[in-house]
C-alpha cells in the first residue's frame, strides 16, 4: 500500500534534519499539558517527534490508499451546486473529508483544549505537501485550518469554544471570504457592508466571488464596518454560519482543482459576529491569516509538483525509443534531475519559513500571554518578535512565489517528459498542470508575492539571514568550495541592490523579480548545504530561543523511521544536489545581477511603443 | 439500548509480502522473517462493530488470543476506537487449531460477560480456514450469520444483515446475541484517530512490562523484577493504559482442551514448493493463442 509519507525519503529526511525536536519543545511550551496530564500530549522531545512521525504515517497512508485513487474522477466529475443555493460536494470529496476527519486530521495546529493535535505548521506544511501529491484540489479544503487558526489567534473565548472543536472534529470546514468583482489584489477595495442594529447585532450584505469553498459551514468575511473610510481601515473581519441569507450563486468552471468549490457568494442581511475589534480585518487580522495560507500554497506546490516529478520519473524509465529508455537521453535525463533537484530546492525553503513562522507565533504567543518576569528574557523575545518578523516577512512571499512557479515549471516538464502521451487525458500529467496553474495565482499572485519579498531582500533581513548562514564552518573542502560561490553570488546580490536603492522608486518593482529569483537561489543554497553538512542554524539574528534547548541537553535520536544506512546515503546524495543546484544557479543569479545593473527602463519608459497598439476591437 | 460488541482480531505473517526466508527448511514458518500485520478482514469485523456503537449505542470489545506481541494489533483496535482490549496468552495455548482456538475464544467471551454481537473477519490470511468463527459461534450457543457485506438495521433485538451467498446475497433477520463473520465489502476500516495514537501508544499487557523490565534490567531476579512490573503497570493503570491480560485459568478454559492436546488436526504432509521455472511464455491474443493455451492447460492437467 503506497504512504506517500514514508515512501518520500526527502521529507523523511528533513524531518530528522530540521531538529523537530526542539521545534517540539517550543511549541509545547515545555511540555506543559503532558503535565497538566492531558492523556495524548507528549511528555518530551522524543515522544513529541514520535507522535509527529505517526500523525505523518496517517496523512501519508490515507493520502496513497484512499485519497490519490480517487483524484481522477474527482476532477472530472467536480462539484454540484443546487438551486437552493447550496453545494454539494463530489462524493469522494465529502467521504475523504470524513476519513481525514476520523483520523483527528482536521485540527492540525489547533490547541488541545479545543481537541486539537498541536502540531507545529512545519509539520502541517509536510500534511498539506502529502495531501496534495494525492489531490491537489483537496488541499483547498484540507489547508483551510488557517481559517479556525484565525478564530484561535484574535475571537474572544466564546467563539472560540464555539467554533473550534467543531473544526477540530471536522464537523464544520471553513472559508476566507475575502475577494469581490472589484477587489481582487487591491482588498482595500472591498465593499460589502456590514451595519449593526440598534441592539448591537451585525448584518452583512453584498457580494463575494471567487471563494474557495464558499460553501462551507463557517465564512470569516471581511466587510466594510466603517461606511465613512474608504481604504483598508474601514474593514472587520466577520463570522458567519452559512444559512438561508447566505446563497451560492454561481460554481466557477475552472481550469483544475475541480474538487474544490469556488463560490460566489451573495449575503442579504446574514447575521455575523465580529471579530476582534472592529477596523482591524485587513490590516491585522487578514494579513495574519494570509501568511499562513501562503505558506499552504507553497506547500501544495511541493505536492502537485512531487506527484508530477514521480509521473515523469517512472515515464522515462519505462519508455523506450531509439532502442532503449528515453531517460538515457541526455535531453530527457536534465529534465528528469532539474525536477527534482528544483522540488527539493523549493522544500528546503518552504519547510525554513514553516519553522520560522512556528519560532514567531510561539514567540508572540508568549509575549502577549505569558510575558516573562525576567527583565532581559523581556528584551530577548521583544527583539526575537522584531527579527522574527523581518525574516517572515522575507520568507513568507519568497517561498509562496519560489515553490509556486516551480509547482508549474515542473508540471509543464513533465508533461513534456510524457510528450503525446502527457498531452492526452490518460495520463494524470494534463490534470497536475491544470492543477498547477493556480498556485501562482490565488493568496497573492506571484507579482505580488514579488513585491512583499523584494522588500525583505533589500530591508537587510536576507543580508542577516545569510551572514548567519556564512558563520558556519564547512570541514568538507567540496562543501567549503561551494560555500564560496554562495558567498560570491551574495555579495552580486547586494551590489544590486545597492544599485537598484540608488535609482528612482519604480525600479525597485521593474528589478523586483531578479532580485527576489537572485537572494532565493543564495538563501536556498545555504539550506542544500547545510542539509548536506548536517549543519542547522537554531539562533535567528544571533539569538537563541528563549524556551528551546537548553546548551547541555541531547537533542533526541533520528526519529523519522529512516535507518542510519538511509540518512548516510541521502545525505551523501545532498551534497551532490548542492552542487548541482549551486553550480546550475550562481551563474543565474550573475546574470539576474548583471541585468538589474544595467538599468534598463524600457517597459515603463517606452510602454507604448513596445507593447504595441491596443487591439483594435472587433 | 447499549450494545456490547466483541471483536475477535488476530495478528497474521504479512503473506502478502512473502519473502525466500518466508519457509523454514523443515517447512515450517519462519515467523521472525515474516512481518506482521492485523488480519485484514479482522480489520473490517472491527469498522463494523465501531459503526454499530455509532449508529444504536453501546461498547466494543476487541479480543485477541496470541502471545505477547499480538498486543500490537489490540493497540491498533484502541487507535481506532475500541473501548477496551483483552489478550488471552499462555503457553499451554500454543499450537491450537482451530477447534482449540474456538474453545479458548469461547471461554474468553463467557468471561465478558453479557455479549450481543460477537464480529469475527470472515478467515485469517496465514490459516485461510474459515472456520474458527463458526465453531465459536456453536460453542458460545449463538446464531450465526457468515460473509456479512452489509449491517443493514437493528431493532428489537433482532438484526437484519445483508450476506454474500456466492452467486449473489440474502438478507437475514436474527434475534441477537449472534455471531457475524465479515467480509472486506461490509465498510472500508476508518483509520487509526491521530489523538487516541498518541495515547494508547504507551498502552501495555503485562507480559510486555516484564519483558521490557528484563531487557532493561538482565540481572534483576524474582522479586525485585515483580515490583517493578507491578510498579509500572500501576503507573499505567492509574492513566487507562494497561491492557488486561488473561491466561486459561482466568477464563477457566480446562487445559485438556487447549494448545496441542486440544487439537485434533493432524498435519498430513507439508511441501516445500520452490518454483524453478524462470521466465515466461507469451501467447497471441488470438483465437489460434487461445486454444492453444486451453490445450496446454489441460494436456498438464490444470484444467479439466
Amino acid at each position: 500500500m503506497p504512504n506517500f509519507f514514508t515512501d518520500n525519503d526527502d521529507i523523511r529526511f528533513l524531518f530528522d534534519h530540521l531538529d523537530l525536536g526542539e521545534l517540539a519543545r517550543v511549541q509545547e511550551r515545555d511540555f506543559a499539558d503532558a503535565r497538566a496530564g492531558v492523556g495524548y500530549a507528549p511528555v518530551d522531545e522524543a515522544d513529541a517527534l514520535d507522535n509527529y512521525r505517526r500523525i505523518l504515517e496517517i496523512t501519508g497512508d490515507l493520502a496513497g490508499r484512499i485519497i490519490a485513487p480517487r483524484a481522477e474522477r474527482v476532477d472530472a466529475e467536480g462539484n454540484t451546486l443546487n438551486e437552493d443555493g447550496t453545494v454539494t460536494l463530489h462524493p469522494l470529496v465529502a467521504d475523504n473529508l470524513r476519513r481525514l476527519a476520523q483520523a483527528d486530521l482536521m485540527g492540525f495546529t489547533l490547541p488541545r483544549r479545543y481537541e486539537g493535535l498541536n502540531c507545529p505548521n512545519l509539520v502541517y506544511s509536510m500534511a498539506i505537501e502529502i495531501v496534495s501529491r494525492a489531490d491537489a484540489s483537496l488541499m483547498n479544503i484540507f489547508g483551510l485550518q488557517g481559517i479556525a487558526e484565525t478564530i484561535n489567534a484574535f475571537a474572544d473565548e466564546e467563539l472560540k469554544q464555539e467554533y473550534l472543536p467543531r473544526f477540530a472534529r471536522g464537523e464544520v470546514t471553513g472559508a476566507m471570504v475575502l475577494t469581490e468583482p472589484d477587489a481582487g489584489s487591491d482588498l482595500q477595495a472591498v465593499r460589502l457592508r456590514a451595519v449593526q442594529d440598534p441592539d448591537g447585532r451585525w448584518y452583512l450584505r453584498g457580494v463575494k466571488r471567487f471563494i474557495t469553498n464558499g460553501c462551507g459551514e463557517v465564512l470569516l468575511t471581511l466587510a466594510r464596518s466603517e461606511a465613512d473610510i474608504a481604504d483598508g481601515r474601514g474593514l472587520s473581519l466577520y463570522l458567519s454560519e452559512r444559512g438561508p441569507r447566505i446563497r451560492v450563486r454561481h460554481l466557477e468552471h475552472k481550469l483544475g482543482i475541480h474538487g474544490s468549490p469556488t463560490c460566489e457568494l451573495v449575503y442579504d442581511d446574514a447575521p455575523a459576529r465580529l471579530i476582534g475589534q472592529r477596523q482591524r480585518g485587513l490590516i491585522t487580522y487578514v494579513m495574519a491569516l494570509m501568511n499562513g495560507a501562503r505558506v499552504g500554497i507553497a506547500a501544495q506546490s511541493l505536492g502537485i509538483a512531487e506527484a508530477a516529478y514521480r509521473l515523469a520519473r517512472e515515464y522515462a524509465h519505462s519508455r523506450k525509443q531509439f532502442g532503449g529508455p528515453i531517460e538515457r537521453l541526455p535531453a530527457v535525463a536534465e529534465m528528469i534531475t532539474d525536477m527534482k533537484i528544483q522540488v527539493e530546492a523549493a522544500r528546503a525553503l518552504t519547510y525554513e519559513t514553516s519553522r520560522v513562522c512556528d519560532l514567531e507565533n510561539n514567540n508572540t504567543w508568549v509575549l502577549e500571554c505569558d510575558p516573562p518576569e525576567d527583565k532581559d528574557e523581556l528584551k530577548v523575545r521583544k527583539e526575537l518578535a522584531r527579527t522574527l518578523k523581518r525574516l517572515n516577512g522575507l520568507l513568507t512571499p519568497m517561498s509562496k512565489y519560489y515553490a509556486s512557479e516551480m509547482c508549474i515549471r515542473v508540471a509543464d516538464t513533465a508533461l513534456q517528459v510524457l510528450g503525446g502521451s502527457g498531452y492526452m487525458t490518460d495520463y494524470p500529467a494534463e490534470r497536475y498542470l491544470r492543477d498547477a496553474r493556480i498556485t501562482t495565482i490565488y493568496e497573492g499572485t506571484s507579482q505580488l508575492q514579488i513585491v512583499a519579498a523584494v522588500r525583505g531582500v533589500c530591508s537587510g533581513a536576507f543580508e542577516r539571514r545569510v551572514a548567519e548562514f556564512e558563520e558556519l564552518v564547512y570541514t568538507d573542502p567540496d562543501l567549503a568550495a561551494l560555500r564560496e560561490k554562495l558567498v560570491e553570488g551574495r555579495m552580486q546580490v547586494l551590489s544590486a541592490i545597492a544599485f537598484v536603492k540608488s535609482q528612482a522608486g519604480d525600479y525597485l518593482d521593474l528589478a523586483g523579480r531578479r532580485l527576489v529569483d537572485a537572494a532565493a537561489a543564495v538563501y536556498i543554497g545555504h539550506l542544500l548545504l547545510q542539509q548536506a553538512a548536517g549543519l542547522r542554524v537554531s539562533k535567528v539574528g544571533g539569538l537563541g530561543f528563549p524556551s528551546g534547548r537548553a546548551p547541555g541537553d541531547a537533542a533526541p535520536g533520528p526519529a523519522s523511521g529512516l535507518s542510519a544506512d538511509q540518512r548516510a546515503a541521502l545525505r551523501a546524495r545532498k551534497q551532490r544536489v548542492a552542487r548541482r543546484f549551486i553550480t546550475t544557479e550562481m551563474p543565474q543569479v550573475r546574470v539576474n545581477c548583471e541585468l538589474i545593473a544595467a538599468g534598463d527602463r524600457a517597459p515603463l519608459e517606452d510602454f507604448e511603443l513596445l507593447a504595441g497598439p491596443l487591439p483594435a476591437k472587433e | 439500548m447499549s450494545y456490547h460488541s466483541v471483536v475477535c482480531v488476530k495478528q497474521v505473517p504479512d503473506t502478502a509480502h512473502i519473502t525466500g526466508e518466508a519457509m523454514k527448511a523443515d517447512g515450517t514458518v519462519n515467523r521472525a522473517a515474516l512481518p506482521t500485520i492485523f488480519n485484514p478482514e479482522d480489520l473490517h469485523a472491527l469498522e463494523v462493530a465501531l459503526e454499530v456503537r455509532e449508529r444504536f449505542g453501546g461498547t466494543v470489545t476487541a479480543l485477541t488470543m496470541g502471545p505477547p506481541k499480538a498486543a500490537d494489533v489490540l493497540r491498533d483496535c484502541l487507535f481506532r476506537g475500541a473501548d477496551r482490549a483483552v489478550l488471552v496468552t499462555d503457553r499451554r495455548a500454543a499450537a491450537s487449531d482451530t477447534l482449540a482456538t474456538s474453545y479458548i475464544l469461547s471461554r474468553a467471551v463467557r468471561t465478558l460477560g453479557s455479549v450481543d454481537f460477537v464480529f469475527c473477519g470472515r478467515q485469517a490470511i496465514d490459516g485461510d480456514t474459515a472456520q474458527v468463527g463458526p465453531q465459536l459461534a456453536e460453542k458460545l450457543g449463538f446464531p450465526q450469520v457468515t460473509y456479512l457485506q452489509q449491517f443493514i438495521d437493528l431493532r428489537d433485538r433482532t438484526a437484519r444483515l445483508r450476506r454474500n451467498v456466492g452467486n449473489g446475497w440474502e438478507i437475514v433477520d436474527v434475534r441477537l446475541p449472534v455471531l457475524i463473520t465479515v467480509l472486506d465489502a461490509a465498510g472500508e476500516p476508518r483509520p487509526p484517530a491521530a489523538r487516541r495514537v498518541m495515547q494508547y501508544k504507551r498502552a501495555r499487557v503485562r507480559a510486555e512490562l516484564e519483558a521490557e523490565v528484563k531487557a532493561e534490567r538482565p540481572s534483576a531476579a524474582g522479586t525485585e523484577l515483580e515490583a517493578e512490573v507491578e510498579r509500572r503497570a500501576e503507573a499505567l493503570r492509574a492513566r487507562g493504559l494497561m491492557l488486561e491480560q488473561w491466561s486459561l485459568d482466568d477464563i477457566r478454559a480446562d487445559p485438556a482442551w487447549c494448545g496441542l492436546a486440544g487439537s485434533p488436526t493432524k498435519v498430513h504432509r507439508v511441501q516445500s514448493i520452490v518454483l524453478t521455472k524462470s521466465g515466461y511464455t507469451e501467447i497471441p491474443p488470438t483465437e489460434e493463442g487461445i486454444r492453444r493455451l486451453i490445450r496446454e492447460l489441460v494436456v498438464d492437467h490444470t484444467l479439466g
